[in-house]
């Protein structure tokens, strides 16, 4: 009877198996995030060009921290925008 | 006790090539008038800016990394006020990690340079 009961599936069902998340900067050992590359700091923002939280790309808070400081150089020097749209496109 | 710092300063596009350099010219003799040691600095030169600043949409970008004491950061800055071709200026203390990455950076440039 309870064989009846159970559901079988033809593929087994993926169930959800985030892929750990890790620091880039602990990973790579970058020491300093520097305000003056926009290139490097564009992965760090939406197309907004709000700073992405750390639960989205997994930076530690030492290192969010950082990223933050850094990405707000960037704005006052004009080398990123305040607010934008499409920024990646 | 002195510190480093890094200075990236931005000068108005309707200056020309030339009124630029003498603007620099003029910010680097007043650091080393107040004793500054100067390590290193670039010309980014004329650049986009990613937002207006005074209604203007580029500028010449100048990146000065030199030593000196904190007293002097206050009277550049003041100097950078005053002067109407300053359009944004940035002080920056440097600790260990960011002069690393300075040196690191100025090597990779120079071998680009001798590569090309």
């Amino acid at each position: 009877m309870a064989d009846k009961t159970e559901i079988r599936y033809l593929t087994p069902i993926s169930i959800d198996t985030q892929k750990e998340k890790y620091c880039r900067f602990k990973k790579k050992r970058i020491k300093f995030i520097d305000y003056k590359d926009p290139n490097f700091l564009l992965k760090l923002v939406n197309e907004q060009g709000k700073i992405l939280p750390r639960r989205v790309t997994g930076t530690s808070l030492k290192y969010q921290r950082r990223v933050a400081q850094a990405i707000k150089r960037a704005r006052h020097l004009a080398l990123l925008p305040y607010v934008a749209d499409l920024l990646k496109n | 006790m002195t510190n480093r710092y890094e200075t990236v300063f931005i000068l108005t596009p309707v200056l020309s090539e030339e009124q630029a350099k003498e603007a620099v010219a003029k910010f680097k003799s007043l650091l080393k008038d107040a004793g500054a040691k100067m390590h290193h600095e670039e010309d980014w030169g004329l650049r986009k800016l990613a937002y207006p600043i005074q209604k203007k949409s580029t500028g010449f970008y100048h990146l000065v990394e030199f030593e000196a004491e904190g007293s002097v950061i206050a009277d550049m800055e003041l100097a950078f006020r005053r002067d109407e071709r300053v359009i944004r200026f940035l002080t920056v203390r440097m600790d260990k990690h960011a002069i690393e990455y300075a040196e690191k950076r100025r090597n990779n440039k120079s071998k680009e340079k001798a590569n090309a």
